[in-house]
Order: structure tokens, then sequence, then C-alpha cells
């Protein structure tokens, strides 16, 4: 059992997959930053933000329904926000009575919530952008460029080499524990609460030691092959004159929808 | 599938920018902080043991076990981490998980990582730090200290970062202070217990296998001192502050609206243009409709052009 699945990369030779990483890196933060910088309710910012994404999701040749489903994640925490349209002051649309509690929706909470989870729904979207047709090494090389310390991104790099191994020993686990839970009619099923998250914690000790037996080879395999405590890394791909332009483009589209979202917020 | 069903991840659109770029800052200078430490104090087996063991806590996060009613619990790690590698390090094994979560798993935004990052790998590991310490000095090295230090730290430090998690909610105006504390606080409390007892699991099962590693958690006091105080004071601060705008929130509307307003305040940067001069801008259900279509027509010719490249390509 292998669950290299759980890697989102979908290699295809599109066009958003041969961007040049670090590129893809600025673009999608910038993009979430837009997106989070759009003032509350101006749909039209939305849509010009939403359109430029989609069209990116389409030049990605991903089937676009996996990135719907995929940007589900991020539904159970509206949650947090569902109480805005009745604690919000501002004009009352409706009113409801439960009992003896009489909720007020207010106009201005409401398109607060829908901003919120618009906002959510096309930045999550752009991250799974990136995850999709961006490589794990290449995101490392690019955290490089943009500043991220050595150590750091050695440390992501060696998490990402192992986290499949790892996921791989917990599936084995899991099996394990499911081969040895029968089920006898009549009989109630396991211990309480307390054993079980006691067995379920033995199993991660069990996965942490075999991590620190596992770091020690690994370090003698390092040192082995001239490992001095100083993390070296390849040096980056060369910087080509279109990936200038494809940024400042980018960037410059942002700033267009930002500057136009803002007339309509404050000319309404 | 790695993500937990109540988990504290704040996804993007959540955070107003402004706390999502202040959250930024204190983390980056934090982790760069606990960088130069572990770079400083550490020996070089430290690299590939952070790295290794944060894909262990990744995956054992997988381990889950049945609550009730369909529920599950998992580990979060944040304790454990740290009992095991000592506060600086495990900083940097938390900020890895925290952000590949984010990166390539979207548990949790790009621009709302710096607060998620601050909720888990700061105050996370600062208040386990602060509590285990603590308890197991108290303890006299005991072995009880080992176990009820565990598991203190572990459901205090769920507990400290859903409050953190809650205010920054609150600041943001993104929930009310006096529904999103008492609701965070009330399920972490208990999504807390359930961590608290497998860590207790892991310390157990670690204790009677491999002892050695649990004397390794007990460093020098010198290290952790800094982190001892700041957990303290990140524990003792949102205990107060937390039920404080919950009962008061007020306070933190206050905060929020007074946000709200400096954000408004751009405005006059935009009025040096004056009205008339964006006929189509101004009226708003126009300027949608305008966006709409620009959108539609900027979809659909992306669309056709891929469909006649790929045309193209396929004979080739």
């Amino acid at each position: 059992m292998h669950i290299h699945f759980l890697d989102p990369y979908h290699p295809h030779p599109s066009l958003i997959h041969s961007l040049d990483g670090r590129v893809k890196l600025i673009l999608v933060i910038g993009f979430v930053l837009t997106t989070s910088l759009m003032p509350a309710g101006v749909w039209a910012g939305y849509l010009l933000l939403y359109a430029l994404l989609i069209s990116a999701e389409i030049l990605s040749e991903e089937r676009l329904r996996y990135y719907l489903s995929r940007a589900l994640i991020s539904i159970p925490f509206i949650l947090a926000a569902l109480p805005l349209p009745f604690t919000m002051k501002g004009s009352m649309i409706a009113q409801f009575q439960i009992g003896s509690l009489i909720l007020t929706v207010s106009q201005e909470g409401l398109v607060r919530l829908i901003s919120i989870t618009l906002k959510s729904w096309i930045s999550v979207q752009a991250a799974i952008l990136l995850a999709v047709s961006t490589p794990f090494p290449d995101i490392l090389s690019a955290m490089r460029a943009v500043g991220v310390p050595r150590l750091l991104v050695a440390v992501f790099g060696l998490m990402w080499r192992y986290l499949f191994v790892f996921a791989d020993e917990a599936l084995h686990l899991i099996q394990a524990r499911a081969s040895r839970s029968s089920k006898l009619e009549g009989y109630k099923e396991g211990r309480s609460v307390i054993w079980r998250a006691n067995i379920a914690g033995g199993m991660a000790g069990n996965l942490f030691i075999r991590g620190f037996e596992r770091a020690d080879r690994v370090y003698m395999a390092m040192v082995s092959r001239g490992y001095d405590g100083e993390v070296r890394t390849l040096h980056l791909p060369a910087w080509k004159k279109i990936n200038t332009l494809i940024l400042v483009f980018g960037l410059l589209v942002y700033s267009l929808i930002l500057l136009l979202g803002n007339l309509i917020f404050y000319f309404r | 599938m790695l993500a937990s069903p109540v988990a504290m991840h704040i996804p993007d659109g959540f955070l107003s920018t402004t706390v999502a770029l202040i959250f930024w800052i204190i983390s980056v200078v934090v982790i760069g902080f606990a960088l130069k430490r572990v770079s400083q104090e550490l020996d070089e087996r430290q690299v590939p043991l952070m790295g290794v063991l944060a894909a262990a806590i990744f995956a054992g996060q997988m381990l889950n076990f049945t609550v009730a009613g369909g529920t599950s619990g998992h580990l979060l790690g944040a304790a454990i981490a740290t009992i095991l590698l000592g506060p600086w390090p495990a900083i940097l094994v938390l900020t890895s998980v925290v952000s590949i979560q984010a990166l390539i798993f979207q548990d949790g935004g790009l621009l709302a990582l710096g607060a998620n990052l601050f909720n888990m790998a700061v105050v996370g590991v600062a208040v386990s730090y602060m509590v285990y310490r603590t308890i197991y000095r108290v303890s006299g090295g005991k072995n009880w200290g080992i176990f009820v230090g565990g598991f203190v730290a572990a459901w205090l430090s769920i507990e400290i970062a859903a409050l953190s998690c809650a205010l920054q909610l609150a600041i943001s105006g993104t929930s009310p202070a006096n529904i999103s504390v008492p609701a965070m606080g009330g399920i972490h409390a208990l999504i807390g217990i359930g961590e608290g007892l497998i860590t207790v699991g892991v310390l157990a099962f670690i204790y009677s296998t491999r002892r050695d590693l649990l004397a390794q958690g007990e460093m020098p006091a010198t290290q952790g001192k800094l982190v001892w105080v700041v957990g303290l004071l990140i524990a003792i601060g949102l205990a107060i502050l937390s039920p404080l705008a919950s009962a008061y929130p007020d306070g933190l509307e206050w905060v929020a609206e007074q946000h709200g307003f400096l954000e408004a305040a751009r405005g006059p940067l935009y009025t040096i243009i004056p009205d008339y001069v964006f006929p189509g801008i101004s009226n708003e259900a126009l300027a949608t409709i305008m966006a709409g279509i620009l959108g539609a027509l900027l979809v659909f010719f992306v669309a056709l052009g891929v469909g006649y490249w790929r045309r193209n390509r396929k004979p080739a």
C-alpha cells in the first residue's frame, strides 16, 4: 500500500505547469493578497478575480471539478463567520423569532458573510492551482528565491521526502490495529475512549521512535556523503526575461482589479 | 483526508489583511530567532531529525480513534514535539508541518499562514514548554511529572491556541468575540482532552521503550528560559483577555470598528478623482455586469485557446 496519491501534483505539459515555480509562487501569493484586500461586497471585483483564476485553471488543463471539489476544504470554517448577519449593526432586511429570541438579519452582516465565503473559496483555489501544477522541489527552490532561510527550506525538504514513507507506515499501523480489533456479537466494541486514545497514542509513539531511528540513519548517510553541518543546495535555475514579463504583467493586472474594486467601493 | 474536522487552521478570507500581515511579521521574527538559536546551539544531527520528525508528526495525525457519534480525534503534536525535541527545534518542526499543510494540502490559507503559525508553532510550543517544564520540575524528576506534565501541556496548548485563533477572528471582525471565544474555547477544551490522552499514550510508549529520549527533553534551564517566560505570558494574557473580550465584546468590536475605520480612511486617496470621470463605475450594477461579461469573455477565449492548442498538439 502506497499513498503517493496524497501528493496533489499532477504532471502534465500545460502552460501553467511549465511556468517557473518562483513566478507561480509570487503570483499566487499576490492573488491571495489581492483577494484579501478587495473590499466587502464589490461583486464586480470578485467576478474579475475569479475569471482570472478560472482562466488559469483552464490553462492548467486539469478538470475544473477537481478544483471545485478540493475547494470544499475551507467550507466548515464558515461556521465561524455564520453569526455575522445577526450580530453586525446595519439596515435590517429580515427578522426571525425563535421562542423568545428575536434574530435580526442586517444587510451589512449578510454582505460581509457572503464576501468572506467568496474570498475564502477563491483564495483556496489559487493555492490548489499552485499545488497541482508545481512539483514540491520547485516550490522549495521558489521559497529559497524569495528569501526563506536555507535551514528551514532544508527541513521542509526532508519532511517532504519522508512524509510518504511515514504516511505508509501510519497506514500499516492502522491496518494492524483494525485486523486485531475483532467484533463479537453481543459484546461492546472496544473499550473506553480513554483506552482508545491511549492506543492511538502508543501507535503515534511507535511512529516517533521509528522517526528517531530513521533520523539517525539519515544523518549517518548524510555524513557518509560529506555532510558537515552546512546545508548546501543546488543553484537556482536561471531567471529568464519572460519570467519578469509575466510577473510584472500579473501584478499589474492585480493592481488594476484592486483599483477598480476600490473605486466601485468608494463611489457607490 | 489529513484535515481534522474541527481544526483551527484558518483559511484565507477569514482574517482582515492587516491582522494577517501583523501575525506574519510576528511569526517570521519568532521563527527567525528559533532558526538562529537552533543553528547556534544544537549539533548538526538536528537538521535530519527535525525534518524526519516533522514527517512523523504529520503522518501521526492520520492515526485517529473514534470518540462518539462518528467523530474521531487525532494528535496535533505541539506538546509532544516540544517534549521530545525542546522548544526551539519544536518551533521549526511545527512550522514545517503547518506550512506544508497550507502549501500542499490547503489546510489553512497562505495569507492566514502567519496567524496559523503563530497559534500552532509559537503559542502551542511556548505554552507546552512552560507547562511541561514547570510540572516536571515540581515533580522533582519523578515519573508522574512526565505524564501529568504531558497531559496538561497538551491540553493547555490546544486551549490557548484556540483562544488566540478566536481572538484573531474577532479582531478581524469575522466572528464576534462573545460567540467565537466560548465556541472555540469550548470545543477545544474537549479536543484538548483527546490531545492530552494521546500525548500520554505517546509518552507511555516512549517511556517503556526508549526512556533515553525523554531525558533528552530535559534541556539545560538556560536554553529555554525565554520560551518559558513567553509561554507564561501568552497563557496568562490570553486566559485573561479572552473571557474579558467575551464578556465585553464592545472592546474588541471597538478595535474592529477602528480597524474598519482605518480601511475606510483610505477613501480620500481616491476622491481626488471626481465622481463623473468614471460614469460606469459609479453605477455599481452596471460595473458588475461589465465585469461579468469581461470575465466570461476572458474565460471563453482561454478555453478556446486551450482547446485549439490541444487539437493541434495531438497529431504531432
